[in-house]
């Protein structure tokens, strides 16, 4: 499964819920506000260092590029849209809305 | 006639810029409100603090960036322009990485500025 999430990790809980019912090795990718979560230094990197340990991690260009996060926490994959696709097309996709 | 004095009135921003149109409203609606005569404070807080970063480049994702505007508070007499520093510590951010001049306080600090408004408006 493609894990998709859209919400910022320090208003939602749905990136926690998300690495907790999650199959290990299962894709995680962070789109709109849920780039937040690839924030350097920020109070959710223990949450991320576990999620990375069990998952590819993948954090959305333009997203990050419209929120000024020009760099990302060490591990967290920047994809564009065509890497987005190709996920979609390999694994069944979910949104955590 | 009689001189009104003016009213104390802050905006208590909450919301990240680019998932919702909230944030973008609430600078607008500050602004118009700079327009009149009154004491107007703007707070941010929780992930608010994001419409502040610095750098934002929004040609790819087709919406409007605004973070640049926020620097016209000052000229519009929004003197007071508050950043609650927990919200900004926790994203991993400091007075440095943001677009316009604030004053940094504590949670405490905030709630007593708070108190003291004669209207509170949530965005």
């Amino acid at each position: 499964m493609l894990h998709i999430v859209n919400k910022s990790p320090f208003k939602y809980r749905n990136l926690d819920t998300c690495v907790r019912v999650s199959e290990k090795e299962d894709p995680i990718i962070l789109i709109e506000d849920g780039v937040y979560a690839a924030l350097k230094g920020s109070s959710i990197e223990g949450l991320m260092k576990k999620t990375l340990e069990d998952h590819p991690v993948f954090a959305i260009r333009a997203d990050l590029k419209a929120r000024g996060i020009d760099e990302v926490m060490e591990g967290v994959e920047v994809c564009d849209y065509s890497c987005f696709v190709d996920m979609v097309e390999k694994h069944v996709p979910y949104s955590w809305l | 006639m009689e001189e009104q004095a003016p009213r104390k009135i802050m905006f208590v921003n909450r919301k990240a810029p680019h998932g919702s149109i909230y944030a973008y409203e609430g600078l607008e609606v500050i602004l118009i409100f700079g327009a009149y005569d009154q004491e107007i404070s703007a707070a941010f807080l929780d992930d608010a603090v994001l419409s502040l970063k610095k750098g934002q480049d929004t040609s790819e994702i087709g919406t409007k960036e605004f973070s640049a505007t926020f620097r016209v508070l000052e000229a519009y007499g929004v003197e007071n322009r508050y950043v609650e520093r927990e919200s900004l510590e926790q994203r991993g951010l400091t007075e440095e990485d943001l677009v316009m001049d604030v004053d940094v306080v504590d949670g405490a600090t905030l709630r007593k500025y708070m108190g003291e408004q004669d209207v509170l408006l949530p965005f």
